[in-house]
């Protein structure tokens, strides 16, 4: 599927949210491409996470809108009804930071959660598949274990299997190794690797440049609630235009 | 002092009848309807409605701010001077489940804040309404916090439950003031009465402790 497909599947529109005082988003556009992998980069602070939970109805914002194609639409700033909540809900699915599994239900039973009691599907087929999509990140066996008996990777790898079960049009990704041991960083980066390449749709907020480099189709750097500057990732982050870009790359890639 | 081992004997089972036909049923069904009660005024209490957020504060302070005893009197001496007789076992009950509800509210209140806000995030990204994350994510979760105050409360509510005594309805405290007045043996029959609340309430902490047990098979130990 090609990056530059002419149709977006979803597109955010000048999307701006304040908590109080502290103005974290100031009209942020974004369109992300049918199988496209947009990585948001940028110093803490910067908004991106913002931007990513508002793609999931977690963030409200002040004003703006999203737009996927086929529906829905959803204009903020007259107040998002619960509805369009939902469907934002229906359309995308957050892999968390900390994972946020549920503690009292098993690998199985947090995975067809939302396909079961959500979507309604018969649960026989949601634990067939949930089986099929465990299996493939290397987790049948742990199936009837409970989440503090897994190791990080391994819960995290649970967590992008619960978003996947929903059959999301689009992924959403929390900074979704930083909560991780160094060591276990590889297993989940791999396989988010594994979907990007199998044309998944997704957004991810990261810190891991090597990684953005290597699966993002593009790279947006925002910097104080803006985007500064996007574009492929061999541009942004090899060569950016901007002297805010430069200084964010250079400190992470020579911390010292 | 002589122990009349003949009347305590006698009279023990008299007590036990008391406590398993009176104290015990008295204060299940005044447990279960309190609950009841309790879920719902954490939830007015949590709500966003400041209306309904103010009605919960106001009836857990008046329950937390006011003598059992005098409640239990209001509902089954007072009311009939306003025209509403209510008998003994119904104004026990009803007196007893309002105020459990008060208590019990404030720990199921903070029950559901214990578990971390990702936890409604997760069930909200799965495509959760607030009512579905709340029975399938956060009132589970909540459930285990919530077993050690709750089976205090319980406890509790056993032994409060004598008060009925002065309302009429025959329990295992009004079984033991009758046999005392009749024979005079005040000191054996309060003695044996408090053993025998004694022995409800250790079956009852065994039987938290398993229900503890239970809730825990998912946490880390």
């Amino acid at each position: 599927m090609s990056p530059t497909n002419p149709e977006p599947v979803l597109k955010v529109e000048g999307l701006r949210k304040s908590f109080g005082d502290n103005e974290v988003l100031r009209s942020i556009d974004l369109s992300v491409a049918q199988g496209g992998v947009v990585a948001l980069v940028g110093p803490s602070g910067s908004g991106k996470t913002t931007v990513l939970r508002s793609l999931n109805g977690l963030e409200i914002p002040d004003a703006g809108r999203i737009t996927f194609d086929g529906g829905p639409v959803v204009n903020f700033g007259s107040g998002a009804s619960k509805r369009e909540l939902a469907a934002l809900r229906d359309r995308s699915a957050m892999v968390f930071q900390h994972y946020n599994l549920f503690p009292h239900k098993t690998v199985l039973e947090n995975v067809i959660e939302g396909p079961v009691q959500v979507q309604r599907r018969p649960k026989a087929e949601a634990i067939q598949e949930a089986e099929e999509l465990l299996g493939r990140v290397g987790l049948a066996e742990k199936k009837d274990q409970y989440p503090h008996e897994l190791s990080g990777g391994q819960q995290q790898r649970v967590g992008i299997v619960r978003a996947l079960a929903l059959r999301p049009t689009l992924l959403l990704f929390d900074e979704p190794t930083s909560a991780l041991d160094p060591e276990l960083v590889g297993e989940v980066l791999s396989v988010i690797k594994e979907l990007a390449d199998e044309g998944w749709t997704m957004v991810l907020v990261t810190h891991e440049l090597a990684f953005a480099r290597e699966v993002a189709t593009e790279v947006v750097f925002m910097d104080g609630g803006v985007v500064v500057e996007h574009g492929p990732p061999e541009t942004v982050l090899r060569d950016p235009r901007e002297e805010r870009t430069r200084r964010f790359v250079h400190r992470l890639l020579h911390p010292f | 002092m002589d122990i009349d081992w003949d009347l305590a004997l006698t009279s023990l089972w008299p007590l036990i009848e008391g406590g398993l036909k009176g104290t015990i049923p008295l204060s299940l069904a005044s447990m279960a309807l309190g609950l009841i009660l309790a879920l719902l005024v954490a939830l007015m209490r949590l709500s966003n409605n400041r209306i309904a957020s103010g009605i919960g504060r106001a009836y857990v302070s008046v329950i937390r701010g006011t003598p059992l005893l005098v409640q239990l009197f209001v509902i089954f001496y007072g009311l009939p001077s306003i025209g509403l007789t209510i008998p003994p076992w119904p104004s026990a009950i009803i007196a007893f489940s309002l105020n459990v509800g008060g208590y019990a509210a404030e720990i199921i209140r903070a029950a559901i804040l214990s578990v971390p806000r990702g936890q409604w995030e997760a069930g909200h990204t799965i495509g959760m309404s607030r009512t579905l994350a709340l029975r399938r994510i956060i009132l589970p979760q909540a459930a285990r916090v919530s077993v050690p105050p709750l089976s205090n409360t319980f406890i509790s509510l056993v032994k409060d439950s004598s008060l009925a005594s002065l309302i009429l309805v025959t329990e295992l405290f009004r079984q033991a003031q009758e046999i005392a007045a009749f024979s005079q043996q005040f000191m054996l029959l309060y003695i044996e009465a408090a053993a025998v609340y004694w022995v409800f309430c250790l079956v009852l902490s065994a039987g938290q402790s398993r229900i503890e047990k239970r809730l825990d098979r998912y946490v880390a130990h």
